[in-house]
């Protein structure tokens, strides 16, 4: 252990024993209350990583494009399939919620909705839209698929 | 040393304040690139959905199609600009957040910029190879 906050972290059990002490993620539900403000804080980081790997799936869809006819008939096979629907609907969720939590973001930044009944509430309407603009985009996609 | 107007004492020197350079040692730059690239985002973004709307069960004779237009040319490529220097600034954050070990916090940045540069270029080219 080199740091003093290392062995901040190590505490003991009921029954006398060394533990490591839990950190808050590990602490929702138990001891810690969700909230809409550290809930959608956190799901704005982990969709903002996830589309970080969906561009490796972007970057291959345009690299098969470019390289020949059969490779992007695969790849486009390959998204058409169950797997592929089921990764695509992820990413378009993760995609819509960012973008609208991105708009939330940018509001708080310029002094805008950053009241807490204010936020509770743009939390929700976020939500909802991003639910929303992911049923209307495969609605649509299956419509002109 | 201290403003008269501001009723608290600054533990600030005036040179690091003129500077603007907190404890991260670099100025606004980061937090402003990052939302720049966010606010681009927002339709170029709706673009891209769109367009893979468009594209949806597309043959690579459309899709080449589709790129050799100009204007899908060009804001393709401001999509992956955006995009991807958006992400390099992002994934710095939560890189810089979570390891503590400056070595491999340092490590971690360059990898994923490394991985971040060879996607974002084999993106341009490609859609240039298709729009050519
Ligand atoms: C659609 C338009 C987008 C908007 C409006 C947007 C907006 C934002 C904003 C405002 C932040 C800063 C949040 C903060 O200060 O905590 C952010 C962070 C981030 N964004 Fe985006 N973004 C968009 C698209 C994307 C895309 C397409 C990606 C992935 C390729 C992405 C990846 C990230 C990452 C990794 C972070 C860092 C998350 C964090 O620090 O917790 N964003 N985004």
């Amino acid at each position: 252990m080199k740091h003093v906050r290392a062995a901040q972290m190590i505490g003991r059990n009921s029954e006398g024993d060394l533990v490591s002490r839990p950190l808050s993620p590990f602490m929702i539900g138990t001891a810690y209350r969700a909230q809409m403000s550290s809930m959608t804080s956190i799901a704005h980081r982990i969709t903002g990583c996830a589309l970080g790997v969906g561009t490796l799936l972007l970057t291959l869809w345009l690299v098969c494009a470019a390289t020949a006819a059969q490779a992007f008939a695969d790849i486009q096979g390959l998204l058409a399939s169950w797997l592929g629907l089921l990764m695509l609907i992820g990413f378009t969720f993760a995609l819509f919620y960012h973008f609208c939590n991105g708009i939330r973001h940018l509001a708080w930044d310029s002094g805008r909705g950053f009241e807490l009944g204010a936020m509770h509430r743009n939390g929700w309407i976020v939500l909802a839209a991003s639910v929303i603009l992911t049923a209307g985009f495969w609605l649509v996609g299956f419509l002109v698929w | 040393m201290e403003d008269p107007n501001v009723p608290v004492r600054i533990m600030r020197s005036p040179l690091g304040r003129a500077q603007g350079l907190g404890a991260a040692r670099h100025g606004v730059g980061h937090w402003w690139a990052q939302r720049v690239t966010a606010v681009a985002l927002l339709p170029l973004s709706l673009y891209f959905v769109a367009s893979v709307l468009i594209l949806a069960g597309a043959t690579q004779a459309r899709m080449a199609g589709f790129m050799a237009k100009p204007w899908n040319t060009v804001l393709f490529l401001c999509l992956i600009a955006a995009l991807f220097y958006h992400l390099s600034l992002g994934l710095q954050v939560v890189i810089e957040d979570y390891v503590s070990h400056e070595g491999k916090r340092r490590g971690g940045i360059m990898l994923v910029n490394g991985l971040i540069v060879l996607s974002a270029l084999a993106c341009a080219v490609s859609v240039l190879k298709l729009a050519f």
